[in-house]
């Protein structure tokens, strides 16, 4: 598995650039997927994005449904691809530090 | 000289048809030649390592990509599916090998001046294998690496004019028939409808917003030569609601031998005169068919428009000039609660330009399955777990008999509370005064 550094600190990532486990995650790990995914600042919308997908993670053990995101954080998909580019789950998944997307992609 | 030993793969060089090996060998040597000074953005060799790697896949019985892969470009979330090779240090040309769907145009009619814009683009930045096309309908290059992923789509849209196709969660590319184009039994425009309705929705085509997926698939008639009644979350099937137009001297014509059944589809055997009586009224599924003297007749009430009457006498027979298309939903392969193919839900409907009343019912449907739809399930399972009756609550479709293939044979029957004299809420005390414990 490939490396990256960031802020001093080391993540052990896959191709798609994931990191490995949930447990890693941190605020470095939140600055270099920024840098990665087209965001050029960092706003309180992104971090609530993160924080529902993290929570909900912890919860339920999986990411949620793009309409539960929707809904929790009361942002339409549009907006949520304006934060992230990349859109819900090559952008806000891998930020938040939950597993890759699977399935029929 | 290849690169790799491939004696497997070699085998199929052989026998008469088309060979894909022999094509990808091709391929690699005029990467190897490269006479045109292409300043491959790949690594050259990609073509042998693949061939390489598939080998060995021959020899193991096993696949050699890894799991998954999420790639694609900036604003999508869909469109490029990610794959990466699991013995990138003996095959690196292949340690990436993304696929890239890219929109098609409909019924895939082409000018070589596109497809060679294509062909340019791909072979700088690809590895220069295709696959024309992919089952949805989509163009697919096949293999790129990750920082070729935003190149290729600037050249797409910025030169070629071309968007990506639809992977993941969304909307799917829309394919089509060939149509109005060169059929004469088409009942609609196919190319237009999926091309307008492409057009319209490419929001719900690029960024995944559904439970699952969900695929469109236009056929001009009951013939489905693009099988939407088996490949299509919506399947829409051209249909006509007259009568069948017959020309009684061009039935002569097939009668006396003039002319050959099927437009000759079966004559690379001898199967005897062509004979009407078996092979057109003897086959009809609803006997709707009968001969007065020398005149063929049609009970067009009786008729299902099952095509074949048609199909085997082209000229004789057409299509009615009332014409329209019938609404098919929840077809899907069997994972996970086993296959289905398209139920009828709208029997007749027209279909007239900006087809305000097909995506009425588009939209409709999609408000349903994305408010009740559970993660990855398909509207053919949120069909058999809600009930059809609810699909036809949610599309403000009456029941009609036309749905159904038979009644249930099963008494378990709902009923809503208002349906019902009195309502559900009773008091056992009130029964008890008529009825003693």
């Amino acid at each position: 598995m490939p490396t990256v550094e960031f802020g001093g600190k080391t993540f052990t990532v896959d191709e798609d650039g994931f990191i490995d486990t949930f447990d890693n995650w941190c605020e470095e790990w939140v600055q270099h997927v920024k840098k990665e995914e087209g965001i050029s600042e960092l706003s309180d919308e992104h971090r609530k994005i993160v924080n529902v997908l993290q929570d909900y993670y912890r919860k339920n053990g999986i990411a949620p449904m793009v309409r539960v995101l929707s809904k929790v954080t009361g942002y339409k998909l549009k907006h949520i691809y304006e934060l992230f580019p990349s859109g819900p789950g090559k952008g806000a998944c891998k930020m938040a530090g939950l597993p890759k997307p699977t399935g029929c992609v | 000289m290849a690169k790799h030993k491939t004696p497997l793969l070699d085998q199929l060089e052989t026998g008469p048809w088309p060979s894909f090996v022999t094509d990808i060998k091709e391929e690699a040597a005029r990467r190897a030649k490269n006479e045109k000074k292409v300043n491959f953005q790949v690594p050259a060799d990609v073509c042998d390592d693949l061939l390489g790697l598939l080998e060995l896949s021959y020899k193991h019985g096993r696949t050699h990509w890894k799991h998954g892969g999420i790639v694609g470009v900036f604003g999508y979330g869909g469109g490029v599916i990610g794959r990466y090779c699991d013995q990138p240090e003996m095959f690196p040309g292949v340690a990436h090998f993304h696929t890239m769907r890219v929109a098609q145009p409909g019924g895939k009619f082409y000018t070589t001046e596109y497809l060679r814009q294509l062909c340019d683009l791909w072979e700088l930045r690809g590895s220069g294998l295709t696959n024309m096309h992919g089952s949805t309908g989509d163009i697919i290059f096949l293999g790129t690496t990750t920082p070729q992923l935003e190149e290729i789509f600037y050249v797409l849209t910025h030169e070629i004019n071309q968007d990506l196709g639809g992977s993941g969660s969304n909307l799917r590319t829309p394919s089509d028939c060939v149509g109005q184009a060169r059929c004469e039994y088409a009942c609609y425009d196919t190319q237009a409808l999926c091309y307008d309705l492409t057009v319209e929705y490419q929001d719900e085509l690029h960024r995944p917003a559904f439970p699952y997926k969900f695929k469109f698939k236009f056929d001009g008639c009951p013939n489905c030569c693009v099988a939407s009644i088996a490949r299509a979350d919506l399947s829409f099937i051209g249909t006509w609601r007259d009568d069948i137009r017959i020309d009684q001297e061009a039935v002569q014509g097939y009668i006396g031998g003039e002319l050959p059944p099927n437009a000759g589809a079966h004559m690379g055997r001898d199967w005897g005169k062509f004979d009407i009586k078996k092979e057109v009224l003897g086959l009809c599924p609803t006997q709707c068919m009968w001969l007065e003297g020398k005149k063929l007749k049609i009970d067009n009430r009786e008729c299902t428009r099952c095509m074949h009457c048609i199909n085997v006498m082209p000229r004789a027979l057409r299509i009615g000039e009332e014409k329209g298309l019938s609404i098919l939903a929840g077809a899907k392969a069997p994972i996970l609660d086993g296959a289905q193919m398209g139920t009828m839900f709208v029997p007749f409907i027209k279909v007239e330009e900006p087809y305000d009343e097909i995506k009425d019912v588009i939209g409709k449907v999609w408000d349903w399955w994305m408010e009740e739809g559970k993660n990855r399930e398909r509207l053919g399972e949120l069909m058999k777990r809600q009930g059809f009756q609810k699909l036809l609550e949610v599309t403000g479709l009456k029941p009609d008999p036309r749905m159904v293939k038979e009644p249930r044979s099963n008494p378990y029957i709902f009923w809503k509370e208002e349906e019902v004299e009195g309502g559900f809420m009773r008091d056992i005390n009130a029964f008890r005064k008529h009825h003693m414990r």
